[in-house]
């Protein structure tokens, strides 16, 4: 039983008694049934066997030689082994079976041996500081692996986001930063990145904020627009700042460079802020343990955007 | 005293078997197609692959298949008991209305309304339709044996009766659904959405006792039917044993019924229910082969037919294919075999050797020789043809099965390769990838099947161009047995 996994199989033992008991008596009743049916004996040889009366449609008829010597006995082999597994093994109600197997139980032995074989590879790592884990050749190679197995799903093969929902790990910006110890916390607990919808009401001030924020990084906007959204920005200054830079430490963009998660357009921007975003990246802590975060934080920062450990820029 | 039988309606069933066989097998073509080339249908929703997947299966099981057995079936029943059918009408009501509950799937799928429950995928209008069809055949066909004029009922009889009363059974209890309607919904896909009445592990349970019991009764029993008559029948040889009919009968319809939970191994369901359905669909082998040897035993003193009677090939490969995946099955129903088999190709090429070469290959053969005397004629127009039909069948079915045997374990293996560190050694992408060539066999192999059956409907053309249709053919009077 492992842990957490306390759910009963049957709600009363009328249930248990229920199954052991049809499950028995069914299989005694094959057994009877078939030593009941194999009463004919074995014709000699030459003998031709009997073709009974009765003929249907005109020429179906049937003879009646006994069951098949090597069809019986094999028959009976089965039901043996079946009786055999069903002592052995779970099957007759709550009943657990000599061996004691449980697929919970072989789930959880096979995972700690293996384990315990590739922790052995893996936890030399462990103590090692981040950026020599990603000059390490080996540690880069299971890395990637890991990388393939877990984070290619939504980040891409080549860890370059899918432009749209998922980000670019390879680019140098980072909403949570790119130290690695802020990588770490963001592979074992996840990350939540949530802007909420409707701030401004109505799609023209969306749209006006958009060319002010556009234009706060300095890129093409419409001037007009932008300054009649820069009042109504301050309902983003919240979390953006008032100069639009965003607070890495929190998970605030930077709204005046150039990485975009949702699309850097005017339209982009103006449906983002019309109606929010929400992001979230699973927590692995659980599921992977700290050996193989350990490898992954090294593999991600050294795709080419890995930052030095630094109190992150406001 | 009655004078004919009805062949009316068995005909109109036997047409539409291979009418419903060149529909349902072309979507298969067409989305074998698309798993290489998936932009085939030009991203248009109601092609894609997962509205035309359920179309495939429930065009070829029950439109194929459900009018082959309707066909057979009140065939045999009328013809093993010197009886006409007991009402003209409801057989008459029960052709149109399995017409209609095939033209209403089809387009419920290719509009993506579905429970999503497999081969259960029908929603609960067309659930409701299929119950009264249903028990109207019952009614047929047990009314039919009722007013019998030979005194023992014939041992096609048994299998086809166990089949309708089953089929009954597991339809009402899967499909047990409550219809969104009753909840309120106004929209017109609430007015055919439903959600069975079951939750959690328990729907699995139901669904998957449902789903292999529909292959158990639905596939095999009553495809034993079929072969109980047209084997002897074109062999002209007696059955090989009557008692061995009784035993593989009984145990057979007794084993099948518990067997459901393999579909569930490693899964949520509780370990007992794993290990019962694993010892059970163990046993299952004996009473399957059981069939098989009656089957292919009832040639023996007829073996030469073989060489120049492609009806007999087609029935006889059948049941090789049938001894071939009821071994097969059991085997993959062991836990450890299951853990590497499971949602791998393997299973496709499990279901395609029992569907392709079990039943579309029995169902064939019975058609050829029931078609000529349906419309007057000792045989069909050409026997070359139905040889040709055979050839390409058999290829096809070993091409299809052989490249999905691969597929599978190749699959199966690069899902749980790992490197020395414990990671994956391939992604998911890459085992996708590693089933093209795979891929590429088999719809090789489906097409060949597929053309076998324009064939067939050649030959069928030119048959009933030749004859003139029997609606009702006389009853023999001499009462044998």
């Amino acid at each position: 039983m492992i842990a957490g996994y306390a759910v009963p199989d049957f709600v009363s033992d009328f249930w248990h008694f229920y199954v052991a008991g049809i499950t028995i008596v069914s299989v005694l009743g094959i057994i009877w049934f078939l030593k009941a049916q194999s009463t004919q004996r074995k014709l000699a040889p030459g003998e031709k066997a009997e073709m009974l009366e009765h003929a249907w449609d005109g020429d179906l008829q049937e003879f009646n030689n006994p069951l098949p010597r090597w069809w019986l006995f094999g028959f009976w082999f089965l039901i043996l082994f079946s009786v055999v597994y069903l002592v052995l093994f779970p099957g007759l109600g709550k009943f657990a079976g000599m061996l004691g197997w449980t697929s919970a139980g072989a789930y959880t032995a096979e995972k700690s041996q293996i384990d315990g074989e590739f922790n052995k590879v893996m936890e030399p790592f462990l103590t090692m500081d981040i950026t020599a884990v990603a000059a390490d050749p080996t540690a880069k190679e299971m890395g990637q692996r890991l990388y393939l197995t877990y984070c290619s799903q939504c980040h891409g093969s080549n860890a370059q986001g899918d432009g749209k929902n998922f980000p670019n790990l390879t680019d140098g910006q980072w909403l949570f930063g790119g130290d690695p110890a802020t990588i770490k916390a963001s592979i074992s607990g996840g990350r939540l990145g949530e802007m909420p919808a409707n701030m401004l009401g109505d799609e023209a001030s969306a749209k006006e904020v958009a060319n002010y924020v556009l234009s706060l990084g300095g890129k093409p906007h419409d001037a007009a627009l932008a300054a009649a959204g820069q009042a109504k920005f301050a309902a983003c200054a919240g979390c953006h700042g008032e100069n639009g830079k965003g607070m890495v430490a929190a998970g605030f963009p930077d709204l005046t460079d150039d990485a975009w998660l949702y699309g850097g357009s005017e339209a982009a921007i103006t449906e983002t802020v019309m109606k929010g975003r929400k992001g979230g990246m699973p927590a692995f802590q659980d599921m992977l343990g700290d050996a193989k975060i350990q490898l992954l934080t090294a593999y991600v920062w050294g795709l080419g955007g890995g930052q030095q450990a630094a109190a992150p820029q406001q | 005293m009655e004078a004919t039988y009805n062949y009316k309606v068995v005909r109109q069933f036997a047409i539409m078997t291979v009418v419903w066989g060149i529909v349902g097998m072309l979507v298969g073509v067409l989305i074998a197609a698309q798993l290489i080339w998936p932009d085939i249908t030009l991203q248009l929703p109601w092609l894609s692959y997962g509205r035309l997947r359920p179309l495939h299966t429930n065009a070829v099981i029950f439109a194929f298949g459900g009018c082959g057995l309707f066909a057979t079936s009140l065939y045999i029943v009328q013809r093993t008991c010197q009886a006409r059918l007991l009402s003209d009408g409801l057989a008459a009501f029960i052709f149109w209305g399995w017409q209609l509950v095939i033209l209403s799937a089809a387009v419920s799928f290719i509009f993506g309304v579905t429970t999503g429950k497999e081969y259960a995928e029908l929603e609960w209008p067309i659930d409701l339709l299929i119950t009264v069809i249903w028990v109207s055949y019952a009614v047929l066909f047990f009314g039919t044996i009722m007013k019998r004029k030979t005194q023992h009922i014939y041992v096609a009889n048994w299998f086809f009766g166990a089949y309708i009363l089953t089929i009954a059974v597991l339809h009402l209890v899967n499909s047990a659904e409550l219809p969104w309607i009753l909840g309120g919904s106004t929209s017109l896909v609430g007015m055919f959405k439903s959600y069975p009445v079951y939750a959690g592990v328990q729907d699995a349970m139901v669904q998957w006792w449902y789903g292999h019991n529909a292959v158990g009764f639905f596939l095999t029993t009553a495809f034993l039917g079929m072969m109980y008559y047209f084997v002897p029948k074109q062999a002209g040889r007696p059955i090989f044993s009557y008692r061995l009919s009784v035993v593989h009968f009984w145990a057979l319809n007794f084993i099948y019924m518990w067997a459901g939970p393999h579909h569930l191994l490693n899964t949520a369901l509780p370990d007992w229910a794993q290990s019962l359905g694993m010892v059970f669909s163990l046993m299952l082998i004996a009473p399957s082969w059981g069939g098989m040897m009656n089957g292919i035993m009832t040639l023996s003193g007829a073996w030469h037919k073989l060489r120049t009677d492609p009806i007999l090939k087609f029935l006889i490969t059948s049941l090789s294919f049938y001894g071939m995946s009821t071994f097969e099955g059991p085997m993959m129903s062991v836990k450890t075999v299951n853990a590497l088999s499971h949602y791998t190709e393997w299973n496709i090429a499990h279901v395609h050797s029992g569907s392709l070469g079990w039943v579309a290959m029995i169902t064939i053969g019975s058609l050829y020789y029931l078609i000529p005397r349906l419309f007057g004629r000792e045989e069909m127009y050409s026997t070359r043809l139905i040889n040709v039909h055979f050839w390409w069948s058999t290829i096809g079915v070993v091409l299809y099965i052989a490249a999905m045997w691969v597929a599978g374990v190749a699959q199966g293996l690069m899902w749980r390769a790992t490197n020395a560190d414990g990671t994956l050694t391939y992604s998911f992408a890459q085992s996708v990838n590693a089933m093209y060539p795979f891929y590429t066999i088999r719809l090789v192999g489906g097409t060949m099947f597929f053309l076998g059956m324009l064939i067939m409907a050649f030959n069928v053309w030119k048959t009933i161009a030749a004859g003139k249709a029997v609606n009702d053919a006389a009853i023999p009077q001499a009462v044998h047995a």
